[in-house]
């Protein structure tokens, strides 16, 4: 049955089926009457330079058109929530921060948010805790968004884009490292508040950040906005309007971009997100041209919340006062990397027994948090990342299940891809920014 | 690591005995708008009293205990109601009661309300391998979330139009996330060579 060593063919009940893995593809469609015999069958991905990760895409298509489109997630599945069942409340924010590795700092702040509404001290975390966490979630969605930009634009064509986006990116990270030892999965956000202070040289770096950056956005949409390929790749091309959205559960710059300004931050506050002045970006077109115009306009909006965070952060605590949940910890770069300061050590050693023990226990066993269960939605880069923790009064979480918005929002791939070009589910896929690690978490 | 008997929790906490509480109910009045969510609720669906199991309120959330059979009739109220306007369903997922409820598994359904800018859960319980309507007629978001549920825990949503494994492989036996499905319990393969699961590794004693 083989008529060539990478075309092979069967018959089933739809007619001949042929299976393609490589070759000249006139020597494998010599045979075949075009007209009656057009339907292809496409897999792309889960190892595709432009499915935006291990997506895999199985299309149907006639010609150039997408008859039917499914998306196959999975590839990238490490049982997160799994692993957090057998570890301490603390250890958990070291696995979620590995869910979506763009938006670290977002899984992190959606978990302690989960567990601190648990042990009931939403109300004592500080001043300055609060506002570090804002600074950072900020900056994060920010780098976030110049992947996507980088990303997005590689897909479509822009190959320099990439390369803007990621070095705009490296900035960022360098504050992250600066503050937290790392530049992505940080555990830096910890129940009770964060694991270090800012150092004074990041404090320098964001505001150097904060007059470099919005050159670098307007040089972005020099390049970008009235180029013709641009505007022709992305107007008008996977449209989903606000019915499909909520529909679908889509949330974040999607949502935004068919017209309805739903954003976590100003709908339901959480962090004292309701004291900072921002507003919410809006488009109309709902495609992939809004969601650009959505994503650039929401970048300027967080350098303003960044600005106004620096302007409030004031020196205090960055923990609770509680000596029964607080990290009885005091970290310091040392040549090895972030650990405890050696001085920590010598009190906690030299102090008394009872410090140490403690200490001890606190590090070892974890704190206890009473039985119960709390859901958190906090406004994600890419939209609603609800965090559900169940407690049953243990020192290990019960059970954590992140909603995490590129899950949710890939289910809409058949609604945008269906009837349209095979280019146009390029970018659209790349419109809903997915990140497979946090979608297979 | 080695010797690790049972669950093959190698955290060192495996001995620790859990807690396991009973999920009481809340009397009325419930509170902030939950009072209004219930009442509306009751006056929009007419098998109210046979569908509610109970009602608890709990650090500033609302959860409705649901009759299984009821989940999907109840949520199409929630979404269509001109009181309650439910039209997010912003989160599905699983829980395993284990030793605590006879119907371990618990189906959480989270919904957002975008008119009144309020959240309530749903919630309902079956036994293992348990049938639950399913509610992607109402809220087609819940496809891939009953599915990841479905693949973690096992609970079957009649008439999902297409209940198959999401995460885990097509072919994959048992549903990880249960309880009594131990942490690495399945043999590690690189490179050709093979690690057994924690409980079936050499023991050194």
């Amino acid at each position: 049955m083989t008529s060539s060593g990478y075309a092979t063919e069967r018959e089933t009940t739809e007619g001949r089926v042929f299976t393609v893995t490589g070759g000249d593809w006139d020597t494998v469609t010599g045979s075949i009457d075009p007209l009656s015999n057009e339907k292809i069958v496409v897999n792309m991905g889960p190892q595709h330079p432009s499915t935006h990760g291990v997506l895999r895409l199985v299309l149907e298509l006639e010609g150039e058109t997408v008859t039917e489109a499914r998306a196959v997630v999975g590839y990238l599945h490490t049982g997160i929530e799994k692993n957090l069942e057998y570890r301490n409340w603390t250890q958990g924010t070291t696995f979620v921060t590995r869910a979506d590795y763009l938006a670290p700092l977002f899984n992190e702040a959606g978990y302690v948010l989960g567990v601190e509404k648990l042990l009931g001290i939403t109300d004592q975390i500080t001043e300055r805790a609060q506002t570090i966490r804002v600074l950072f979630m900020e900056l994060n969605r920010i780098s976030s968004h110049l992947v996507w930009l980088a990303t997005a634009g590689m897909e479509i064509g822009a190959i320099s884009m990439m390369l803007y986006g990621f070095r705009e990116r490296e900035y960022i990270l360098d504050i992250f490292e600066e503050t937290t030892g790392l530049r992505m999965n940080h555990a830096y956000f910890r129940p009770g508040g964060v694991a270090q202070d800012i150092p004074d040289s990041a404090i320098k770096k964001i505001r150097d950040f904060l007059v470099y950056m919005p050159k670098k956005l307007k040089e972005y949409e020099d390049l970008l906005s009235g180029q013709i390929i641009w505007q022709q790749r992305t107007q008008g091309v996977a449209v989903l309007d606000v019915t499909g959205c909520l529909a679908l559960g889509v949330t974040g710059p999607v949502l935004r971009s068919a017209g309805l300004a739903w954003d976590l931050r100003k709908t339901m506050p959480y962090c004292g997100y309701e004291n900072y002045e921002f507003d919410v970006p809006t488009a109309t077109t709902a495609d992939v041209w809004g969601r650009y115009q959505v994503r650039m306009a929401e970048m300027r909006e967080s350098l303003k919340i960044v600005e106004q965070a620096l302007d409030r952060l004031k020196p205090g605590p960055i923990f609770v006062a509680d000596k029964k949940i607080a990290w009885p910890a005091q970290l310091a770069v040392g040549v090895d990397g972030l650990g405890n300061s050696l001085e920590h050590v010598a009190k906690i050693m030299g102090q008394s027994m009872e410090s140490l023990i403690h200490h001890f226990k606190l590090v070892t066993e974890g704190f206890r948090v009473p039985p119960g269960q709390v859901y958190i939605g906090i406004e994600h880069p890419r939209g609603e990342l609800g965090v559900h923790v169940v407690s049953d009064g243990g020192t290990h979480p019960y059970r954590v299940h992140m909603r995490d918005p590129s899950f949710v929002n890939l289910q809409s791939i058949p609604a945008m891809a269906e009837g349209a070009l095979i280019a146009d589910v390029i970018a659209g896929g790349a419109s809903l920014d997915p990140v497979m690690g946090g979608c297979d978490r | 690591m080695f010797g690790i008997e049972g669950t093959g929790d190698v955290s060192g906490f495996g001995g620790l005995v859990r807690p396991h509480p009973e999920v009481v109910g809340t009397p009325k009045p419930y509170g902030s708008y939950f009072d209004e969510i219930t009442d509306a609720l009751e006056d929009a669906y007419p098998g109210f009293a046979d569908a509610l199991e109970k009602v608890v309120v709990d650090r500033d959330e609302l959860t409705l205990h649901i009759v299984p059979e009821k989940i999907a009739e109840v949520a199409q109220i929630m979404r269509d109601d001109e009181g309650l306007r439910f039209e997010l369903c912003s989160s599905v997922s699983g829980v395993d009661y284990l030793n605590t409820d006879a119907r371990r598994l618990h189906v959480v359904y989270q919904l957002t309300s975008m008119t009144y800018r309020r959240k309530v859960r749903l919630e309902v319980a079956v036994p293992l391998g348990g049938n639950v309507p399913t509610v992607t007629h109402v809220y087609p978001t819940a496809d891939w979330q009953e599915r990841e549920a479905y693949d973690m825990f096992g609970m079957i949503f009649v008439g999902h139009p297409n209940l198959t494994r999401v995460l885990m492989p097509d072919d994959w036996e048992g549903h990880p996330q249960l309880k009594d499905y131990p942490l690495g319990g399945v043999p590690v393969e690189y490179k050709g060579a093979e690690i057994p699961p924690p409980d079936q590794r050499r023991v050194y004693q």
